[in-house]
């Protein structure tokens, strides 16, 4: 159907006849930019160029831009260039193309590697300050909206906060469970491998106790909940932003805090001590399976042994993290939803970011926890 | 069932559609629609709110199935090609979606660039020339290419889709609602840009629209959708005089009379 596309040149005597034939088109525009590039670029000694274009059949965009290109190059070089044989469909845009002023290219500025390596390091920290602070003023809104609330309890959202608790408590008991049941196996069959060497196979038993409800229990919940609810929390109120929903509440008088941010923050705040007991309360009962099944440490054994071993402090450490770090993580959801900008990118930029912020915290929380713990030694 | 007035020479039909339905459940919104889309034609389609004239748009272009009928575009069946020839077909074709629809984490000339660099794989040079020609054309200057969607005001945003619609010098332009969201001047101004480009590129545009203004001033054709069929095409002074009652609070109402004075 296309005919092919060719640029043809004639010498006639101090001028040059080019002749561009066929489709000159999009289509065809890879393989007529070199044809055109060649003809601008040879030197030969002319004093007129004409472009007869009364044999092109098609021409678009492309094809006329590059008879432009043609005849600005011969231009450029003070040869005067002239598109003659125009058909009547094309003047319009081989006109349109004509009034087209290229703004000169802009040279890279090249930039000291040095300076652009400190540059990074000072955005980098100045991105850190004002996520900072970001997180200090949410800390703040939750904290005033949370007054109003105990103020006016008629004005807290009730109903939000149930179907929170039901979105990130109840629909993740299952998981919750299967995972630290794992984790809890896991650590048994490590230990009694281990500590079978030495004859302390009963230890494993004090191991998986204190493990478990002080640190692993805790940690491990956190961080799914980070990955499975900080990171929806982030993502619906970043969508709710880019949709200006946001801007719609705030116009209607409400605060987007008082009704979005502390239903969720206060449900995740019930949610995690919840999963946190379930979730221990699982990883002991994998890890009593394991000792059972794989190192022969009878039922009743590992129960007397985990009443000697753990005390009512050690269930405690673990659950008194439990709502501080549900805190932090909502804190920081929030924060990274409220600050979606408009575009696809920054949504699932924010997003990341929530879930590697809030799981980062939980950690530098639960060893800040951990020295406080020793040194009033619980 | 004839659609077309009965004073058309023959011409060209880039689209034709004949029988076509389409329904969601058993709810059905194109109710065996005929219509005809000729080239170099600028055919505004109108009708109410939820008649189904995106639904129309958007199975013509293939974003939606269709329970029953059939849709040529330049003279080849939709249903028979294989996946090649629908392609080449496509790359003929330009749309510009309500919404500007501007991939959010690109800039302006990433946007207009990508279908070229995709399909044509042409030089870096020709691409940014040709990036920036397309920009002057639908009337931007180069200092918006850096920017984001997210930073540009609804007209630009507009302009800026159109841009990418005509990045490969497609022969139809399907527009839907191209002036809503634009204040009266940006829409007049738009309305002009079209019937420009129409004119220098020989288009075929498709324009779904409520715009009285426009359907006046830009379209050769409007085509008038209710019940799921095209009721009645024909220039402007067809749809003034029916006496079809839908079309007479269309044209003839409150907010038409600027346009039938």
């Amino acid at each position: 159907m296309d005919a092919d596309a060719m640029l043809t040149s004639k010498r006639d005597g101090d001028r040059l006849v080019l002749a561009p034939v066929g489709a000159w088109t999009a289509v065809h525009a890879r393989e007529l930019e070199p044809l055109v590039d060649v003809q601008v670029r040879s030197s030969q000694p002319v004093r007129a160029v004409e472009i007869d274009v009364t044999r092109v059949d098609r021409l678009d965009t492309f094809g006329a831009w590059l008879l432009e290109r043609l005849a600005r190059g011969w231009s450029a070089r003070g040869v005067e260039a002239r598109i003659t044989g125009i058909k009547e469909d094309y003047r319009g845009l081989i006109e349109e193309i004509r009034g087209v002023g290229l703004k000169p290219a802009e040279p890279e500025r090249g930039q000291n590697r040095v300076v652009a390596a400190l540059a990074t390091v000072g955005r980098t920290l100045a991105g850190i300050g004002g996520v900072t602070t970001l997180i200090l003023q949410m800390f703040g809104a939750v904290t005033v909206a949370a007054g109003r609330a105990l103020v006016n309890p008629m004005r807290f959202r009730l109903t939000s906060l149930v179907a929170h608790i039901d979105r990130v408590g109840w629909r993740g008991v299952p998981i919750m469970l299967l995972i630290t049941f794992l984790i809890g196996a896991i650590l048994a069959q490590q230990g009694i491998f281990h500590f079978r060497k030495f004859g302390a196979d009963i230890y494993v038993v004090d191991m998986i106790g204190i493990l478990v409800l002080r640190e692993v229990g805790v940690l491990i919940v956190c961080v799914m909940v980070a990955g499975r609810s900080g990171s929806a929390y982030t993502a619906e109120l970043g969508s709710m932003k880019m949709r200006e929903e946001i801007d719609a509440l705030r116009t209607m008088g409400f605060d987007p805090v008082e009704v979005l941010i502390l239903p969720r923050i206060l449900a995740l705040i019930v949610s995690v001590p919840i999963l946190t007991f379930l979730g221990s309360m699982s990883a002991l009962y994998g890890g009593g399976l394991v000792c059972w099944l794989y190192g022969g440490i009878n039922p009743d054994v590992f129960l007397s042994r985990l009443r000697e071993a753990i005390s009512l402090e050690t269930f405690a450490v673990g659950m008194i993290k439990a709502p501080i770090m549900a805190l932090i993580i909502g804190i920081i959801a929030a924060v990274e939803g409220m600050d979606v900008k408009g575009s696809a990118e920054s949504l699932g930029a924010h997003t990341t970011s929530s879930v590697v912020i809030s799981i980062f915290l939980v950690i530098v929380l639960d060893g800040l926890f951990a020295i406080f713990f020793a040194s009033i030694g619980m | 069932m004839p659609v077309a007035t009965a004073t058309q020479q023959p011409k060209e039909s880039v689209i034709r559609v004949r029988d076509l339905v389409v329904g969601f459940g058993s709810h059905v919104v194109l109710d065996h629609l005929d219509l005809d889309v000729y080239r170099g034609e600028i055919l505004g389609f109108v009708g109410g709110s939820g008649s189904g004239k995106s639904v129309l748009m958007r199975t013509v272009i293939g974003l939606l199935p269709k329970r029953g009928g059939s849709i040529e575009v330049f003279g080849a069946d939709l249903d028979t090609l294989t996946e090649q020839q629908l392609l080449a077909i496509e790359r003929r074709w330009g749309i510009l979606f309500q919404q500007g629809a501007l991939f959010s984490s690109l800039n302006v000339k990433q946007n207009i660039q990508f279908p070229i660099r995709e399909f044509l794989g042409v030089s870096q040079r020709l691409l940014d020339e040709i990036t920036e020609a397309k920009l002057e054309m639908v009337g931007l200057g180069p200092d918006v290419q850096e920017k984001l969607p997210a930073e540009l005001s609804g007209g630009m945003t507009k302009r800026v889709a159109l841009a990418r619609a005509l990045a490969l010098d497609p022969e139809i332009v399907f527009l839907d609602e191209p002036t809503s969201g634009l204040d009266p001047i940006g829409a007049g101004e738009f309305d002009e840009l079209i019937t420009t480009l129409q004119r220098t590129l020989g288009l075929t545009v498709f324009m779904v629209t409520h715009d009285l203004d426009s359907l006046h001033t830009v379209c050769d054709r409007i085509a008038v959708l209710v019940g799921g069929k095209v009721i009645l095409t024909g220039p402007m002074s067809a749809m003034l005089a029916s006496d079809h009652p839908w079309l007479k609070a269309y044209f003839r109402g409150k907010r038409a009379r600027g346009i039938a004075g």
